[in-house]
């Protein structure tokens, strides 16, 4: 099956997303909520892209034959800048202290979008910490509601630790229901507990036991990986 | 009424800015003068509830100059919360080199790019020339210097913490790296010359202090007590020891105490005007019992310094003295630089330790509620506390910066300079300068904003018995 990538012609093979025939083919689509080892949901829209004339999800949306995708135009540039910045200022990014800096794939994508300082107003909402485990943590400071968490703990862990709850902005990531970290069954070993992009689910005492200089996105963008064809 | 309420209201957020307000009696004369430091002081709350690891950190956000003396009085604090009293040799080593590297920076940027103007063309020099472009035209090779010496520091900063500022190497329990033998051995390369380099610096602040003793000693001079960390065998420590602290005369008030129980020999004095606090020594009560901190005072605590080049210029220094404290004011420039050279013969000394090298880098112990952390930043004793729960979260902070320590000294050196240089009612060129030279010798955070420039603002109102502001001027 082929289809057409900013003009650039790509193989896919039947099923497949438009996310998953890109990186095969070393086409990076940025992402927040997709991972590679979960369900996509299509919510983050960071993958953006226009499939025949129209926005869609690249992490959900199957490749046709014949399908024409853009996914480097400076519209989606733009487009993906701006949700990259709500972002930062709906939650409180304190990138500076941070222990996920350096390791963290919102800081990388904005990195990646040369974004230094955000031009919406930062909203400073009031948000907790969910610290009684006592081997995970749980920051909503640093929340981006991508879910992955929600579904690692449903379709990896066999457990359903976190759900999504609430509607609009006051949305965020709940612990069996309205109870704290601790009351539920989590483990620091879960997969959930993995998967989560920025500084939300922490495991406590690991803290910045990388120098600066060895982590992740400290000499190369997110995404090169998948440019560079290495895709696992 | 004869006393009216000053409002003081922080004209900038800015770190850095400093006011200063002299009162005046009926009769015109100086009866006190007032410093205002703004200082962030919501940052003990913001603290709270985050999690113990992150504080050594973000504490690094309290000052864009002197970041790593919180990175590491916290991380000390944390060590004694993960119940770690003694770190491998690697960490310790590392860390120490990391704050030899601060202090040399530090005490480097500020002699030639805030203090060499007012030593190289006097105080009273117009301000257009006195100041770090007038000392780069004049003194080439000086200004070529203090650059250098500070981007050496700094690139030992990164080195050990990962970035210049707002590293992250001191975690608790120890560091997340060692030096390799690569970046040992650039730092060999040029450490002798920082070494003579700190030499020739220490001998114009000295040199200085010799030729313009009379004038010194008369300006914003006073009596006080001098408190510092020190080692167990009296030796000077930038890094770790226990508190001590002596009179003007040099007699013991407390000595070799165990700073995690410090609040139970210092305290601080909240006053209505201000927003730093005024910390003294209990025994002796608010009164008196207040003290300097920084370079004078540690030297004048310490009974020796185990580096042999600054040991040397210690002797000469407290030869001036007969080896009593020396209580003046201007007397912090010399031995600001003691301390450089010092710093500079102890990276030395470390570079050549193979266990900069090692492996062991981090060890744990049993939580603990509560910790303290102290260390000799360069601008005296900086004092970190904590309390954790059970959740590992921070439920309790406390920080005393080292220009807190020197909080009522400051006030003191103006309130001396403003009795001497202020005729009459109007705020001159003249005052203005003489309160700036003196505020500087104490390098208190209100200079960090502007060290890049060289340049301090400062404001000066002048108000009469009944609170009107008479005169302002600011620079
Ligand atoms: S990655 Fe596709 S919507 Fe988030
Ligand atoms: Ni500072």
């Amino acid at each position: 099956m082929k289809f057409t990538i900013d003009g650039q012609e790509i193989e896919a093979k039947p099923g497949q997303t438009i996310m998953e025939a890109a990186d095969a083919a070393g086409i990076y689509i940025p992402r927040l909520c997709a991972h590679s080892d979960l369900k996509p949901i299509g919510s983050c829209r960071v993958c953006t892209v226009i499939v025949d004339g129209r926005p869609q999800a690249a992490c959900v949306k199957p490749v046709a034959e014949g399908m024409v995708v853009e996914n480097e135009t400076p519209e989606l540039l733009e487009h993906r800048r701006n949700i990259i910045d709500m972002m930062f200022v709906e939650g409180n990014h304190f990138c500076m202290f941070c222990e996920r800096s350096g390791n963290c794939e919102l800081q990388a994508m904005a990195y990646r979008f040369g974004i230094t300082a955000p031009q919406y107003p930062f909203q400073f909402p009031p948000k907790e910490v969910d610290a009684s485990h006592p081997d995970v943590m749980l920051d909503h400071n640093r929340c981006i509601m991508c879910a992955r968490c929600v579904r690692a703990s449903q379709e990896l862990d066999g457990k359903n630790v976190f759900q999504s709850i609430g509607r609009g902005f006051d949305r965020k990531i709940g612990v069996n229901g309205e109870k704290v970290l601790a009351d539920t069954d989590m483990s620091v070993d879960d997969r959930s507990a993995d998967v989560c992009p920025v500084g939300c689910i922490i495991k406590k005492r690991t803290a910045f036991k990388t120098p600066i200089g060895q982590r992740l996105y400290d000499h190369q963008p997110i995404g090169s990986d998948i440019e560079e064809g290495g895709h696992e | 009424m004869s006393e009216r309420k000053i409002i003081i209201e922080p004209v900038t957020r800015v770190e850095g800015h400093g006011k200063v307000t002299i009162l005046l009696d009926e009769n015109q004369q100086v009866t006190q003068a007032r410093l205002h430091i703004v200082e962030f002081r919501g940052f003990e709350r913001f603290i709270q509830g985050r999690p113990y690891w992150e504080i050594p950190v973000l504490v690094q956000r309290l000052c864009g100059i002197c970041p790593v003396s919180h990175h590491l009085a916290a991380a000390k604090a944390m060590d004694g919360i993960v119940g770690v009293d003694q770190l491998t040799p690697t960490a310790e080593k590392i860390r120490r080199l990391m704050h030899y590297g601060q202090m040399f920076q530090s005490h480097a940027l500020h002699f030639f790019h805030l203090c060499s103007p007012d030593l190289l063309f006097g105080f009273d020099a117009d301000v257009a020339i006195r100041n770090v472009v007038g000392v780069a035209r004049k003194f080439p090779e000086l200004a070529v210097q203090g650059v250098m010496m500070r981007k050496y520091g700094q690139e030992i900063i990164k080195a050990t913490a990962g970035k210049k500022i707002h590293g992250t190497g001191a975690v608790p329990g120890g560091v997340n790296k060692n030096l390799s033998i690569a970046e040992r051995d650039e730092f060999l390369k040029e450490i002798d010359q920082m070494i003579e380099w700190s030499k020739s610096a220490l001998k114009i602040a000295k040199d200085y202090t010799f030729e313009h003793l009379d004038e010194l000693a008369d300006f914003g001079a006073f009596d006080s007590n001098h408190v510092s960390l020190i080692r167990e065998d009296g030796a000077m420590d930038l890094y770790h020891g226990n508190l001590r602290a002596v009179n003007a005369e040099g007699a013991t008030i407390f000595d070799q105490v165990d700073y995690q129980g410090y609040y139970k020999y210092i305290a601080e004095e909240v006053r209505p005007w201000s927003y730093m606090k005024f910390p003294f020594i209990k025994t002796i009560g608010p009164e008196n019992g207040w003290y300097r901190v920084g370079p004078l005072a540690r030297i004048n605590t310490c009974d020796f310094i185990d580096s042999p080049e600054a040991e040397i210029a210690r002797q000469e220094f407290m030869g001036i003295t007969d080896g009593k404290p020396n209580n003046l004011t201007m007397a912090y420039h010399w031995a600001r630089m003691i301390e450089l050279l010092h710093s500079a013969e102890k990276i030395r000394d470390l570079l050549n330790d193979p266990d900069l090298q090692g492996t062991d880098l981090m060890v744990k112990g049993e939580r603990r509620e509560e910790s303290v952390g102290l260390i000799e930043a360069p601008r005296g004793t900086l004092f970190h506390h904590y309390k954790v729960d059970e959740n590992d979260q921070v439920t309790m902070a406390n920080l005393i910066v080292s220009t807190t320590n020197n909080n009522t000294p400051m006030n003191l050196a103006v309130e001396g300079v403003a009795k001497k240089y202020l005729s009459g009612t109007e705020i001159t060129e003249g005052l203005l300068n003489h309160v700036e030279v003196a505020i500087r010798a104490y390098d208190p955070c209100l200079s960090c904003a502007t060290h890049a420039l060289g340049k301090m603002p400062l404001e000066i109102e002048l108000r009469d018995a009944a609170g009107e502001l008479i005169d302002r001027k600011a620079r």
